[in-house]
């Protein structure tokens, strides 16, 4: 059985303080099944709560947003989840915390295991299983989180400022190490950052975001998604001055 | 590292020994007796007479500790994770939590019997308190996100608990404990004084009656081994239950 993991979101507004307060406002946007999307926006204008909205874990007050041509449904879509602090349990070890996913949806399988150990390997974190998050690095907590999110294979992924609390140079690397995984994966992926950059190197599609109320100002193409060689070159710092006109240009209008 | 705490645990005992001895030849009085004739003591009446109080009062403090476990951490659960219940629960545990339980001891004499009851029941009351409390402020201080990568899953609330309340809540569950049990053992030995003729409160009040200093101060000294022993355990299960909170 194959199917669409497309994120369809229509119409959707959110507000707080019971409605006084407006969130979002009429936020329309499809991410296609397997796609990238970066959504990048000042603080603020409501990144977070979209993210949770898709996620099923708060009512849009309008609007819908479908997974998969269906209405959000965390016991029926298998809905990945990466807050801003990663979201490891600090009581259960590495790999207790690695496969946490597979273990609400019960799909410990006979090679869960062994692809544990293969992801691990590849995320440079073998022969941490056995610590607590609090043993780790940053960088490791973060890997931690990525091998939990890419071993249960979760339809859509959400993660919100993934790499924003990682030093520059971790920032770099876990960007790589995050595309890699993704590439082999493909999942439907939508992630929040603050940075430009990181916009350009993780998001096929790249979403502006205003602020108050938080709307959609631009949805952009990004044809430099995923080269790390182009990462150096000037077409791609000639896009990410286009993209920072366009957040000021935003400011201004706002 | 665990030679190291029992090694620690015998200076303590080494230093309060001596200071012990020091003060009874100093006084030279029988009321303050040397430490080495009451071990002989205790160890001389323990299996005779001690064991059997020292059962007693284990046994219910063991009662009403699992009594308040049974009611408390339940409680302190779903007023923890259901605003609403906290709403309308909370009045009622801050209104009754001050009142002095040892003021209540005679009503619970005069409706439960001076027996076995009305002892539990106050072990019970001081202990359950701070287990409501303490589970709730620790499901209370869960950030919320913590629960997000399980919501967009479908968590059941089993899952959940298992995952995230139990495990969040149990440090500060395990203080709990620990904090009410000395005030626990103190009260039991005051309830202990009168309505029975078990337990190391009957034991050591009987023997000062009976002016038998080496007795009484053997009962102390068993009293306080109990003390040990059920502090001892609480660490011990904080160890094993708690692992990720150890430094280091
Ligand atoms: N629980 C809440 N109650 C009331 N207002 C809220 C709540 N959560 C968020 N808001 C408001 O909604 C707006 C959007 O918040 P949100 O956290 O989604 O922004 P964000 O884009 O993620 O910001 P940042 O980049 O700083 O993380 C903000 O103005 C915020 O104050
Ligand atoms: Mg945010």
């Amino acid at each position: 059985m194959t199917m669409s993991h497309s994120i369809e979101i229509q119409h959707l507004s959110v507000g707080y303080d019971e409605g006084r307060f407006k969130a979002l406002l009429d936020i329309s946007l499809t991410v296609p099944d397997g796609t990238a999307c970066a959504v990048i926006g000042p603080s603020g204008c409501g990144k977070s709560t979209l993210l949770r909205v898709i996620a099923g874990l708060q009512k849009p007050t309008k609007g819908t947003v479908l997974i998969g041509g269906e209405r959000v449904n965390p016991k029926k879509q298998k809905i990945g989840f990466v807050p801003q602090n990663y979201g490891l349990l600090p009581w259960r070890t590495v790999e207790e915390n690695i496969l946490l996913g597979c273990r609400i949806r019960r799909e410990v399988e006979e090679d869960t295991m062994e692809r544990m150990q293969l992801m691990m390997g590849q995320l440079g974190i073998r022969g941490l299983g056995d610590r607590y998050p609090k043993e780790l690095s940053g960088g490791q907590q973060q890997r931690v989180s990525l091998a939990r999110s890419f071993l249960l294979r979760t339809d859509v992924l959400l993660m919100d400022e993934p790499f924003s609390a990682l030093d520059a140079i971790t920032r770099e690397d876990m960007q790589e190490v995050f595309l890699e995984l993704w590439q082999k994966h493909a999942v439907t992926t939508m992630l929040v950052t603050h940075y430009v950059e990181e916009a350009l190197y993780l998001g096929q599609k790249i979403v502006l975001m205003s602020s108050y109320p938080g709307r959609i100002y631009k949805i952009l193409d990004n044809p430099l998604f995923g080269s790390s060689e182009k990462r150096r070159q000037p077409e791609f710092f000639a896009m990410g001055q286009t993209i920072r006109d366009l957040i000021k240009e935003m400011g201004k209008s706002a | 590292m665990k030679y190291s705490i029992f090694l620690s645990y015998l200076a303590g005992a080494a230093a309060i020994f001596v200071l012990w001895w020091i003060l009874s030849a100093m006084v030279a009085l029988p009321m303050i007796p040397s430490p080495v004739a009451v071990f002989v003591k205790l160890v001389d009446i323990f299996a005779k007479s001690i064991a059997v109080h020292a059962g007693f009062s284990l046994w219910r403090i063991a009662a009403g500790l699992f009594a308040a476990i049974l009611v408390g951490f339940p409680l302190g659960m779903v007023m923890g994770y259901f605003p609403k219940a906290d709403r309308y629960l909370a009045p009622l545990v801050y209104l009754t939590y001050p009142v002095p339980k040892i003021a209540l001891l005679p009503i619970f004499m005069l409706m439960a019997g001076v027996g076995e009851t009305s002892k539990i029941i106050m072990i019970f009351l001081i202990i359950v308190f701070q287990v409501v409390i303490a589970v709730r402020d620790g499901i209370h201080a869960i950030p919320e996100e913590t629960y997000f990568p399980l919501y967009s899953l479908g968590a059941s609330f089993r899952q959940v608990f298992q995952e995230v309340l139990w495990p969040a809540s149990l440090p500060k569950f395990i203080t709990a404990v620990r904090v009410a049990m000395a005030t626990a053992i103190s009260v039991l030995f005051f309830t202990e004084t009168f309505g029975t003729q078990y337990g190391m409160g009957y034991f050591i009040m009987d023997a000062w009656l009976r002016v038998n200093y080496l007795e009484m101060y053997a009962g102390i000294v068993c009293l306080s081994f109990i003390g040990l022993l059920l502090f001892g355990i609480i660490d011990l299960v904080e160890h094993f239950a708690c692992r990720w909170m150890q430094k280091g």
